[in-house]
């Protein structure tokens, strides 16, 4: 069955997933929201680099949020000037990489759901009074709630699913970055088939789970 | 009290200019044919479309102004907007639709109440439904409700029976005559109909190519020659009129106009009750002389004032009777052989008279 060190490996997975989707909702609904209304010649370069981490290996992204967060890089030095430190092989490190790695699956579902709705509903509350913030708050928002469903969702599960961004950048220190796929891995070379089984399998089930909510029960499909 | 607007917009290929001095009160129709600027000119006055250099006043208060830089954001103007689409919130039940301007609004300000509202429009039934499990017309008179609700001080509607069937269209109509006669709202209504315009406005502004041709009383825009209103099957006269008598044994109803009086077909309506009559140009045919055995009743001794060609082998005479405005369409035939012209002393004899609220 699972190990102490399997269960903290899960903990952890669990723990970087949640806290990485909760920061992709907060930035990623102002940029899905600009890049939604914008008419700027940048909105297509932005979407564009929003969306790299599809195409990228993961060792690539992993490779240059390394040097950006090392010492002599510029998120390292205003970690350091901040007395935070260098990110690299940390768990805040972890977080800020998935943020990156997991941006386009949180984004363009929002995204989506906004460019969805139209003027239509944001001009009648416009001309019910509500501010601009208003309506974005008590209309966007809640008719683009599937959007956010289905982002929340895939942001989530796309992150449990990391492997080579957390190799690069977070090593494989138990409780600080040594996340499930990490430990299957571990697992593996030890030539230890029945751990690996165990946990490929958990994340196997959870997948599908997490696929089968986003397809079968989303209210986006319903109709 | 006046609506006093100046908007110049330049699109590729299409230039709106227009300035306007309207009534701050009663219905006033925009009218023209698609693509003639109306619905720019209704977004501009709610600062949904942006005129640069262009100025607002409504009613004394400045809601844009670029030379002085003052530009009202569209929330903070105190309008209501029905779109062609009703645009309801799909995430909100009606009865939450229908707060939503108005808790918006600070409560000192509030004229209009909710209950008032869902008995006039006839929604009370459909206060917890959601807007997808409504038909399009009940769609369109939650959002009317919805933006009366805010109290308005100027209600502009673009074109709000557009999007609905013939069949729903009549079902609201009279929903939006009664609010013109309820409520002292004044109304800034965008229309291709001359049917609607007929029925509702007061005031005309007919708009072509972005350009106002011409703004003045519907009743006397409907009757000019020189404006396309008057052309085409539907040329009628609208006729401000009063109810005088009604007579249960002939099944009458009497009521009296500006020039004259007219009998009409028994009628729901209350002695002394305001009404607008429709005298279709075609129902009226000319005679030198009164007709002594006719079945006729209504016969108005009147003067010509002008004569157009219309369709192919027809006339439009325009009438003055006792100084109401009136048309008749008859043959060039006849024309010619009364010897019609400007100045011509006739009777018109008036085959159908209707009224329209």
């Amino acid at each position: 069955m699972l190990a102490a060190a399997d269960l903290a490996a899960i903990w952890l997975t669990l723990k970087l997933a949640t806290l990485t989707t909760v920061l992709l909702l907060l930035i990623g609904t102002p940029i899905a929201w600009w890049l939604a209304r914008t008419r700027s010649a940048w909105k297509g370069a932005v979407i564009a680099v929003v969306a790299l981490p599809i195409v990228l290996p993961p060792t690539v992204i992993g490779f240059y949020l390394l040097v950006a967060m090392g010492p002599n890089g510029p998120i390292g030095q205003l970690t350091q000037s901040l007395g935070l430190g260098v990110l690299p092989f940390t768990f805040a490190g972890l977080v800020v990489a998935s943020v990156f790695y997991s941006m386009p699956f949180v984004v363009q579902p929002i995204l989506n759901a906004f460019e969805a709705i139209g003027e239509g509903p944001l001009e009648a509350a416009a001309t019910l009074r509500a501010s601009p913030l208003d309506a974005f708050f008590t209309v966007a928002v809640p008719l683009a709630r599937p959007g956010f469903i289905t982002a929340s969702i895939l942001g989530f599960a796309h992150t449990v699913g990391e492997f080579g961004v957390v190799l690069m950048i977070g090593g494989n220190i138990p409780d600080q970055t040594r996340v499930v796929s990490v430990q299957i891995y571990d697992h593996v070379e030890a030539l230890e088939y029945a751990q690996a089984h165990w946990l490929s399998a958990g994340l196997v089930v959870f997948s599908f789970v997490v696929l089968l909510a986003l397809y079968g029960l989303n209210p986006n499909r319903r109709r | 009290m006046s609506i006093r607007a100046r908007f110049d917009i330049a699109y590729p290929g299409f230039t709106f200019a227009a300035n306007l001095d309207l009534p701050g009160r009663g219905v006033t129709a925009l009218f023209g044919h698609s693509g003639s600027g109306k619905t720019t000119c209704l977004r501009a006055i709610a600062g949904l479309e942006r005129a640069p250099g262009g100025y607002l006043e409504v009613n004394g208060e400045v809601w844009q102004d670029d030379a002085n830089d003052i530009f009202l954001p569209t929330h903070k103007r105190p309008l209501g907007y029905v779109f062609q689409e009703a645009n309801l919130f799909a995430h909100l039940t009606v009865r939450d639709n229908l707060d939503y301007g108005r808790k918006r609004v600070a409560a000192a300000k509030h004229r209009i109440t909710p209950k008032h509202m869902i008995e006039l429009l006839g929604i009370a039934p459909l206060l917890d439904r959601l807007p997808e499990r409504l038909s399009g017309g009940e769609r369109q008179r939650v959002a009317i409700a919805r933006a009366l609700l805010t109290s308005p001080s100027l209600l502009l509607m673009d074109e709000p029976l557009a999007a609905l069937d013939m069949k729903r269209k009549a079902e609201i109509l009279p929903y939006l005559e009664r609010l013109h006669d309820e409520l002292d709202v004044p109304v800034l209504y965008v229309s291709h109909t001359p049917d609607e315009v007929a029925r509702l406005a007061d005031h005309l502004v007919l708009l072509e190519d972005g350009k106002v041709i011409a703004s003045g009383a519907t009743s006397e825009l409907m009757t000019r020659l020189d404006m396309p209103l008057a052309h085409g099957d539907s040329a009628e006269a609208l006729i401000p009129a009063t109810v005088i008598r009604q007579d249960i044994n002939d099944l009458l109803t009497f009521v009296a106009f500006h020039g004259g009086e007219l009998t009409l077909p028994f009628q729901e309506v209350q002695i002394g009750q305001h009404v607008r009559i429709r005298i279709q140009a075609r129902d009226v045919s000319l005679t030198l002389t009164r007709q002594q055995d006719t079945s006729i009743l209504n016969i108005l001794s009147a003067t010509v004032t002008d004569i157009c060609n219309d369709n192919p082998g027809q006339v439009l005479v325009a009438l003055d009777v006792g100084g109401t405005r009136m048309l008749a369409r008859i043959t060039h035939k006849s024309s010619e052989a009364l010897e019609l012209k400007a100045g011509s002393k006739v009777y018109a004899q008036i085959k159908g008279v209707a009224i329209l609220k």
